[in-house]
């Protein structure tokens, strides 16, 4: 879990910046119509592309076939942004390649036959992208990829032709969201060609105000441009987040620093609690620490809590399967331990 | 009392919504109501449920005068899949789909992304012939519209260039 680990830049309002190509074989059909016996070839070429290059790199990745660990262990996976639900859906066929250091992950038989993602801790896309491109090259020396020289990288969905590429950033916006600023952003932001999602990507909540943020359009930009629009666009909100703060702390100072420390009360010595719950307390605790208003708690611990109180890294933790009522008691503990 | 949604669980979770007068009950075991969209009231945004791309495709495909379902339609020759199969489905079966069903997929690809000529990545291997294919349309472009300018001395070295490539693409393919 490298990157949430790490010290983040921008006061900790860009928690990670992401990139994922997708890409495909030339000539086999795509995973969701693969015959098994084949699904294997795909994940044979691809992790032996990586390992038996003499690349550097090679060395540091492990392979995991998602039928040979259990559904824990495939959940924690997804919480830490390493692979996406989609790839579990497949778990029969699917793979994934993960690097020593964490940043790096290649799914095989997702909804593509390769989706090679890079995910850094703070902002720092285009040093993703050269990692992620540096890969890619590395695959196509013995992979021939389904590619057509006017539509690009051909892919499952039409909606990700072209460059294959997804750029994203995880932002923590809880002035925006206490402010209902947000929903303003929301509406702008579609309107030049990137969307904005939860957590979790497609479907889920902005759990914790975090919010993800990518391209919609892959095709006709190029990557470099594609990067360089989310840059820009982050910025703004990056600003306007820390707009939103200095307001907060102007006007309500005190209703602020209230809300704010009992959030860490409640942490501090709640004796059951969900994970919306501790997400949410998580987010205002780490906004109080990130404005100075909260001085005696360790950001790098609320990054670590932000993973481990999930359900499926918490069981992990664990070593066992937990009710759901007991889940919330030993999350509970597991806070008061980190933080008192 | 057991759970209204499940009824199989003992009802730990009891709800109780007045909308305009109206009083509504609801009694929930643990599980339901974690699901449930009564109880998270206070969420600000729920991205609770987006458009599939699947969703909008039938759209496209009935804006564009797309076949009707019962048309007799073209099969992938590697895959196999159809053009029905696509629509029903939102993915398609293999690369070579986007060249047998082109022209129904062609105008759904422009609405999706507002174009339909890849600028970016090209394959370092297998990409060599095309980048130079690329580089030479691009180039006669720039001719056409410097020749229109009457601008010769540029157009001069613009053919120039465009015979060197055209004679690099010759060795490049061994002839």
């Amino acid at each position: 879990m490298a990157w949430f680990f790490s010290k983040s830049s921008d006061e900790g309002i860009v928690l990670t910046s992401r990139i994922r190509l997708a890409r495909n074989i030339d000539g086999v059909p795509f995973p969701h119509i693969l015959d098994k016996d084949s699904a294997k070839k795909v994940v044979e070429d691809v992790t032996s592309a990586i390992l038996d290059s003499n690349s550097a790199i090679s060395k540091d990745f492990d392979v995991i076939n998602l039928k040979d660990i259990t559904l824990n262990e495939r959940m924690s996976l997804v919480e830490k942004h390493l692979i996406s639900k989609d790839l579990i859906n497949r778990s029969d066929i699917s793979a994934v390649m993960i690097n020593k250091q964490k940043n790096v992950s290649i799914m095989i038989n997702e909804e593509d036959h390769i989706r090679l993602q890079v995910i850094y801790p703070g902002f720092k896309l285009k040093e993703a992208y050269e990692l992620a491109s540096k890969i890619d090259d590395l695959i196509e020396e013995r992979i021939t990829y389904s590619y057509d020289t006017r539509l690009g990288y051909l892919t499952s969905c039409p909606t990700n032709v072209g460059t294959g590429l997804r750029a994203s950033v995880m932002l923590h916006l809880p002035a925006l969201t206490i402010t209902k600023n947000i929903n303003n952003i929301i509406n702008t932001i579609n309107q030049v060609g990137l969307t904005i999602r939860g957590l979790y990507g497609e479907g889920s909540n902005a759990l914790g105000n975090v919010y993800q943020i990518s391209n919609q359009i892959t095709l006709g930009l190029s990557e470099e441009e594609i990067i360089n629009n989310l840059i820009a666009v982050t910025n703004k909100i990056v600003e306007k987040e820390k707009k939103a703060r200095e307001m907060l702390l102007e006007k309500q100072s005190v209703e602020l620093e209230d809300e704010l420390y009992r959030a860490l009360g409640i942490l501090k010595y709640a004796r059951s609690i969900s994970t919306q719950e501790s997400l949410e307390l998580i987010s205002k605790v780490r906004m109080g620490v990130e404005m100075g208003i909260i001085k005696d708690v360790n950001v790098d611990k609320l990054n670590e809590l932000f993973v481990n109180v999930q359900p499926a890294t918490l069981q992990l933790l664990e070593k066992r399967d937990l009710s759901p009522k007991d889940r919330d008691i030993v999350r509970a503990r597991l806070i008061r331990e980190k933080l008192n | 009392m057991l759970c209204q949604r499940c009824n199989q669980k003992e009802a730990n979770v009891h709800i109780t919504k007045i909308i305009n007068g109206v009083k509504t009950e609801l009694h929930l075991c643990d599980e339901c109501a974690k699901q449930s969209e009564d109880i998270n009231v206070n969420f600000p945004i729920n991205f609770g449920m987006p458009m599939s791309f699947q969703n909008i495709l039938d759209g496209f495909v009935e804006m564009l005068g797309g076949a009707p379902k019962t048309y007799e339609e073209e099969v992938c020759p590697v895959c196999k899949m159809t053009f029905n199969d696509f629509r029903n489905k939102g993915r398609l079966g293999c690369g070579r789909c986007y060249s047998a069903f082109s022209q129904k997929i062609t105008p759904i690809i422009k609405r999706v992304h507002g174009n339909i000529e890849h600028t970016g990545k090209v394959p370092a291997r297998t990409g060599g012939e095309l980048k130079l294919r690329r580089d030479i349309q691009r180039l006669k472009e720039e001719l056409k519209i410097a020749i229109n300018k009457e601008e010769y001395e540029k157009a001069a070295k613009l053919r120039d260039e465009i015979r060197y490539l055209e004679s690099k693409l010759g060795t490049e393919r061994g002839e």
